[in-house]
């Protein structure tokens, strides 16, 4: 276990040094500039420079490379080009709120429902309830989110409106993103949790339960539930992938200050320190939720042991 | 043979009442327990007739067909293009002479409904067939070569793996100017992993398995075992993963289109109309109606066709 979890994490460091070189010489390789270029043209080559310096742009680029990775193991991600003078690391950590937020909403919503849905299709198998179930399911996956919050913005909030459209004032506002961005997993939930209960449903000690004279109730709970939840953990990586693109767009159609849209504002400004933090900070936390997964699967199911024999 | 086997088992007349003549055969025929009752169905017919029997995947199927049908051949059913504009006649509602009205320029609709999804289905289907070129290839080579080759490959992976896709394939649009091409590069450049570690577990399970020994045994060459008994058992998930490829494809060039990082104007794909219609959307709702619906189409007949070809082509459900 310890083994394990060793050569995960220096894995996952090594992942992160990647990323993070990879996206600097990106952002480095692309066209066009942030700043503003023919205000630049107008200054002094003194003052040039000097605005330069302030960003370190003046050194050759492996000095900025270096300068970069130090900063980064200090926690330090840089400083916005486009929100003057604002460290990026403090705007994610100012707008990360709302993403939270919703991204945790969204999950409760999508998990419980999905859990829902998927145990009515396996108990009512072949039945209207299971087809109504699945149908819900594959409209879930195949209808972008996108697509899906603007229709919901313009019933909900324009035609009929019930609920906020945009702005992000009272919890009232929190509710209509909330709902598109659980889509997707009330989908895989659903599906995931139909195919798993069918499966245990078939198991003999499901059948032992019963001619032991246990209630129907007990069966269920005790036995079905519990033994076809285990695999759902490890959808929760597409879950979470799900959630975080997802909430690039829906942000941005809600105007929800999160991390989402502010992603999505860098790239149209070109805020390269921006977008690198935020990538980073992306991976990372998907990275994250990848292990606690495995860690977690090993612990809940004991048929898996991690590295060999000893747990 | 024959013989030797049967005098073993002679039974000696002083053992018991029973005689070799006290039996006889009834009914068993030697040549008819050998002869084919039914004609021979191969695995791609077999997976056809068992696809058929799928409603949902019939249905989807012929409105696929149709979509593709319309992409083709419907900017060419009016006299407009796609890039003709006429301001006198913008935001027209659907009707006789624009049958899907006409956008902020005055260009026609439908023309530019057809001309989006082409353009979305082309990207798609681009993006899938590059992402199974690479993928069998890496994936077979890791699992084949097996070792240190292997160990390596793996890795590679595994760091492509930790970044969120999406993310990935908007840098590199940032990098690229968005273009037809260049969407679909950046969507292979993180599409392909999924497919190398399915190919590579299923090839890895093939490897081990008893009638690949068996195989091997009988003098089979490696390029006889690839040929015969690889490609055949890797096959079905190789289609299958293919098809929920494609709807993936279309989504995500939709995506970049919403966020701004799609096809540039005159061009369009079916993201780039949604988008328009959304910003539309309070007055002319008919501008997002439209591309909406067909996007939708689209994506939940290659959902639900890809979940029949997984059952149609998966031995294991065989009646």
């Amino acid at each position: 276990m310890k083994k394990f979890l060793a050569v995960r994490i220096v894995n996952i460091l090594v992942t992160l040094f990647v990323i993070a070189t990879v996206t600097f010489f990106l952002m480095k390789l692309l066209p066009g500039s942030p700043f503003d270029e023919e205000k630049l043209a107008g200054l002094s080559d003194e003052d040039r420079m000097e605005f330069y310096a302030r960003y370190g742009l003046d050194q050759p680029v492996a000095v900025q490379y270096a300068k970069y990775m130090g900063n980064l193991v200090k926690g330090d991600l840089g400083i916005s080009y486009y929100y003057k003078g604002q460290q990026v690391e403090s705007l994610i950590s100012s707008r990360i709120g709302p993403s939270a937020l919703l991204g945790a909403q969204a999950a409760l919503l999508g998990v419980s429902i999905g859990l829902i849905l998927g145990m009515i299709a396996a108990f009512r198998h072949n039945t209207m309830w299971d087809f109504f179930t699945m149908f819900i399911a594959v409209i879930g996956v195949a209808i972008p989110n996108f697509v899906f919050a603007a229709l919901l913005q313009y019933y909900v909030g324009l035609k009929w409106g019930i609920l906020p459209v945009a702005f992000w004032e009272s919890y009232d506002s929190s509710i209509l993103p909330t709902i598109a961005l659980s889509m997707m997993v009330i989908a895989l939930i659903a599906r995931f949790m139909r195919n798993e209960m069918l499966e245990v449903l078939q198991q003999d000690y499901i059948l032992t339960a019963k001619s032991k004279g246990l209630s129907q109730m007990n069966v269920i709970i005790r036995h079905t539930l519990r033994n076809s939840m285990i695999p759902i953990i490890t959808i929760l990586g597409p879950i979470t992938v799900s959630l975080l693109t997802g909430s690039l767009v829906i942000e941005n159609i809600f105007g929800v200050p999160g991390i989402g849209s502010l992603f999505v504002d860098s790239i149209k400004v070109n805020d390269y320190t921006t977008i690198m933090g935020l990538t980073l900070f992306y991976s990372a936390f998907y990275i994250l939720t990848i292990l606690v997964v495995d860690l977690l699967y090993g612990i809940v199911d004991p048929r898996i042991r991690l590295t060999g024999s000893k747990g | 043979m024959t013989n030797t086997n049967l005098e073993k088992y002679e039974v000696k007349e002083t053992e018991g009442v029973f005689r070799e003549d006290s039996f006889k055969v009834v009914g068993a025929k030697k040549e008819s327990q050998d002869t084919i009752a039914r004609p021979h169905v191969g695995i791609l017919k077999e997976s056809w007739l068992r696809l058929t029997k799928n409603k949902g995947a019939v249905v989807s199927l012929v409105i696929i067909s149709l979509l593709v049908l319309l992409a083709l051949l419907g900017p060419y059913m009016n006299e407009y293009t796609y890039e003709q504009t006429d301001y006198d006649k913008a935001f027209q509602e659907p009707n006789g002479e624009h049958w899907f009205g006409t956008d902020k320029f005055g260009r026609d609709q439908w023309t530019r409904i057809w001309e989006g999804t082409r353009i979305s289905l082309y990207i798609a289907l681009l993006a899938s067939v590059l992402d199974l070129a690479i993928g069998v290839i890496y994936g077979s080579i890791s699992a084949l070569v097996g070792g240190k080759v292997d160990n390596i490959m793996q890795r590679i992976i595994e760091v492509l793996v930790g970044i969120p896709n999406l993310i990935l394939i908007i840098l590199l649009i940032m990098l690229m100017k968005p273009g037809i091409f260049t969407i679909t590069v950046a969507m292979v450049i993180t599409g392909w992993v999924n497919m190398a570690r399915l190919v590579r577990s299923q090839v890895f399970k093939l490897k081990s398995q008893e009638f690949i020994l068996a195989s091997r045994a009988l003098g089979a060459s490696n390029g006889r075992l690839i040929k015969e008994h690889f490609i055949p058992n890797t096959l079905g998930l190789i289609i299958v993963n293919m098809m929920f490829t494609i709807p993936s494809a279309i989504f995500t060039e939709a995506f970049l289109s919403f966020i701004g990082l799609g096809l540039q104007e005159p061009l369009a794909s079916l993201g780039v109309l949604i988008n328009d219609g959304f910003e539309g959307m309070r007055n002319n709702f008919y501008l997002l109606l439209y591309p909406t619906l067909v996007i939708v189409g689209l994506m939940i007949c290659f959902n639900l066709l890809a979940d029949g070809l997984r059952d149609a082509l998966d031995p294991k459900m065989r009646k």
